[in-house]
């Protein structure tokens, strides 16, 4: 997840970190830390990682001490908080991609610690591990769902930065509503921001001007979950469940949910069981969920929504099966082929066939 | 391009300007009277966030965006009290103003990031908003967007038109003659730093009660460092705010239309187009000062005034 930076201005509000400590100490409870990008109250991203480190604490108790840090720019700043927090704790989860650096320079001083990097993929010690999980999954049923409910055949998508992750997500997307929908056209518009309710809303609003009566975001706040309720269109919750801000809006939502991967890890520490991994799951693992769906969707949608669920978490369909073709009609995957995560799911850099807008640069 | 695609892209284009006008003009007044606050980010903030409390506590607008301007005004009121009595230094006491508004917005907002509200809603004007075509682009905005621009009119007025005025701008030009022939230099300072702060507090207040219906922490991002260029574009004149902040928003809005209709502009180069005009206006201020034809800059901009009688 790379660059999840907000303007460089606020680069400055860096200084109104927030540091929460809990504090009752029993014999020997783990420490783990954890390090977020933005606001906890964003109700998106950093939202749900919070969620997932409140559910390490309910489930152990007083075996363990959780410290987290929010807001923390991707700059120097983080290795100087990351560094702070090696020398009072046992695991360190470093939640965006962009602190991959830091994590691994902190890691090679602290050899004791353990670290944790969510969407990077370096792990040159062997005290770090990596950790994601395939969004782009959740995406395709999403898409599938669009294509059903949209009467004027235009998705409109909100897109943050142009890194593999969003493109996986808006292929995925696209290709899933294609599929039940020859006629479907997506309108893309980048807003350089993971996290500015105020071009959100104005993305938002161009959309559905411009004839999308759905729409999906791959930023963090609610504010376009809160103009497709205004509006009267149909919008997906990101990263947790937003139906507070979309009761009729919303159709379901993609939901992370770190909890259990977070408990792991943290019990594997306690156990001293910890090792090394890179963890890439999806829809089987429940890494990726969804919020309940909508009561005004028809059931055929719905049925249909949870069939590709199932099939998704028992590994029966892949979201990218060929064949495709790039947007610039040149081959990509052979008829029945599926990609490997390395390079192709985790470098995407193209748009596939059918998408009639320009790739970023 | 269908009609009503354009009477959305002017809507957005007045949704996206009408934060940045109210804080340009504040701190365009603030500015005229020789101070420079660097604090409008977290007025705004400030402002946002209590606009969102109130709104949700009472349903009551006025009441929200009152509070609003009560609570940029707060904020500005620590600025005034440490730059005009204190003769701390401007531009670091408006930097940590900035830093501390995001920091308290942030704390003091922490259980409000679960609700929304009743977002405040444009008002047709009656009859005269049912002519065709100049009905809706002209009669048919929130009323928060009229108040802009007649702000940005009465604060010409005070200025250009009212004695008070005259003695700000002399003040701002040159405060030790004025508080030779008199004038209490202070108090016309602190009255400017409050209006600036009431200004930014209605403009922040406007992201989170008319554009959209939540408080986020930051969400103002950075748009109260916007409203400081745009003074400087504006060359501290009232109505270059409006083409200023029309210009600085109506981008924005344009190329987030033009990605999705297609047309092929770089987002990026578009975006940087503001940013490159106030340079340009700045440097060609700078040659206007040399040749000793300048009338704009406030000659006394952030210095400290300290009476020594």
């Amino acid at each position: 997840m790379s660059n999840r930076s907000l303007s460089s201005v606020v680069k400055l509000s860096i200084l109104s970190v927030v540091l929460a400590f809990t504090s009752n100490v029993y014999a020997d409870p783990v420490k783990a830390a954890f390090v977020y990008i933005g606001p906890t109250g964003d109700h998106g991203w950093t939202f749900a990682h919070d969620q997932g480190a409140k559910y390490v604490k309910e489930m152990m108790g007083d075996d363990v001490i959780i410290t987290t840090v929010e807001s923390v720019e991707e700059n120097s700043d983080s290795e100087r908080v990351i560094t702070s927090l090696a020398r009072k704790n046992d695991i360190i989860f470093t939640t965006s991609f962009g602190y991959m650096n830091p994590t691994v320079k902190v890691a090679a001083r602290y050899p004791d610690v353990k670290f944790e990097h969510a969407t990077g993929y370096m792990r040159p010690t062997d005290n770090i591990s990596t950790y994601s999980a395939r969004f782009y999954e959740g995406r395709h049923v999403i898409g599938k769902i669009a294509g059903r409910m949209t009467e004027t055949n235009v998705i409109g998508y909100i897109a943050s930065f142009p890194i593999p992750e969003v493109i996986r997500g808006i292929n995925s997307a696209y290709l899933a509503a294609k599929s039940v929908n020859p006629d479907i056209e997506i309108k893309i518009v980048w807003v350089y921001s993971w996290y500015d309710p105020g071009k959100e809303a104005d993305a938002a609003n161009a959309l559905i001007a411009q004839g999308a009566d759905i729409l999906m975001q791959h930023t963090d706040s609610t504010a376009p979950m809160t103009v497709a309720e205004e509006k009267g269109v149909y919008a997906f919750g990101q990263a947790s469940n937003m139906r507070e801000w979309g009761k009729n809006a919303q159709l379901t939502g993609i939901i992370d949910d770190w909890g259990p991967y977070y408990l792991e890890r943290v019990q594997a520490v306690k156990d001293g069981t910890w090792t090394s991994t890179d963890v890439f799951h999806g829809v089987d693992s429940g890494m990726v969920k969804f919020a309940p769906m909508n009561n005004s969707m028809p059931f055929e949608v719905r049925n249909e929504a949870s069939k590709a669920i199932i099939d998704l978490s028992m590994g029966a369909i892949h979201p990218f099966t060929g064949p495709i073709n790039k947007q610039d009609g040149s081959a990509w995957l052979a008829e029945g082929e599926t990609p490997p995560n390395y390079p192709d799911l985790l470098t995407m850099d193209f748009y596939v066939e059918g998408i009639d807008a320009k790739y970023p640069n | 391009m269908n009609e009503s695609l354009f009477i959305n892209i002017i809507i957005g284009i007045s949704i996206a300007s009408v934060p940045l006008m109210f804080a340009a003009i504040g701190e365009l007044l603030v500015e005229r009277s020789g101070v420079l606050n660097l604090g409008v980010e977290g007025m705004m903030i400030v402002g946002a966030l209590l606009g969102f409390v109130v709104m949700s506590h009472t349903q009551n607008p006025y009441l929200a965006v009152l509070s609003a301007m009560l609570g940029g005004m707060a904020i500005a009121s620590i600025f005034a009290f440490l730059t005009q009595f204190l003769l701390t230094n401007q531009v670091a006491t408006g930097l940590a103003l900035t830093l501390f508004g995001l920091g308290f917005a942030a704390f003091a907002g922490r259980g409000y990031t679960e609700e929304t509200i009743q977002l405040i809603t444009a008002v047709p004007i009656p009859y005269l908003s049912n002519i065709p075509y100049l009905g809706p682009l002209l009669f048919s905005f929130n009323p928060l967007v009229y108040l802009a621009f007649f702000m940005v009119y009465l604060v010409w007025w005070f200025l250009f038109r009212t004695k008070q005025g005259l003695i700000l701008r002399a003040i701002g030009d040159n405060h030790d003659a004025a508080h030779a022939i008199g004038h209490n230099v202070v108090r016309y300072r602190v009255m400017a730093i409050l209006f600036g702060g009431a200004m930014a507090g209605i403009g922040g207040a406007f992201l989170s009660l008319v554009q959209v219906p939540i408080w986020g922490e930051g969400m103002t991002a950075g748009r109260g460092w916007i409203a400081l260029g745009l003074v400087v574009f504006a060359s501290w004149q009232p109505f270059r705010i409006i083409f200023g902040a029309i210009l600085f928003g109506g981008i924005t809005i344009l190329q987030i239309h033009a990605q999705g209709l297609n047309i092929n502009v770089s987002a990026q180069y578009l975006s940087m187009l503001p940013y490159l005009a106030t340079i340009v206006i700045l440097v060609s201020l700078r040659m206007r000062l040399k040749n000793k034809t300048n009338r704009t800059v406030p000659n006394c901009l952030g210095r400290i005034f300290h009476s020594t009688t």
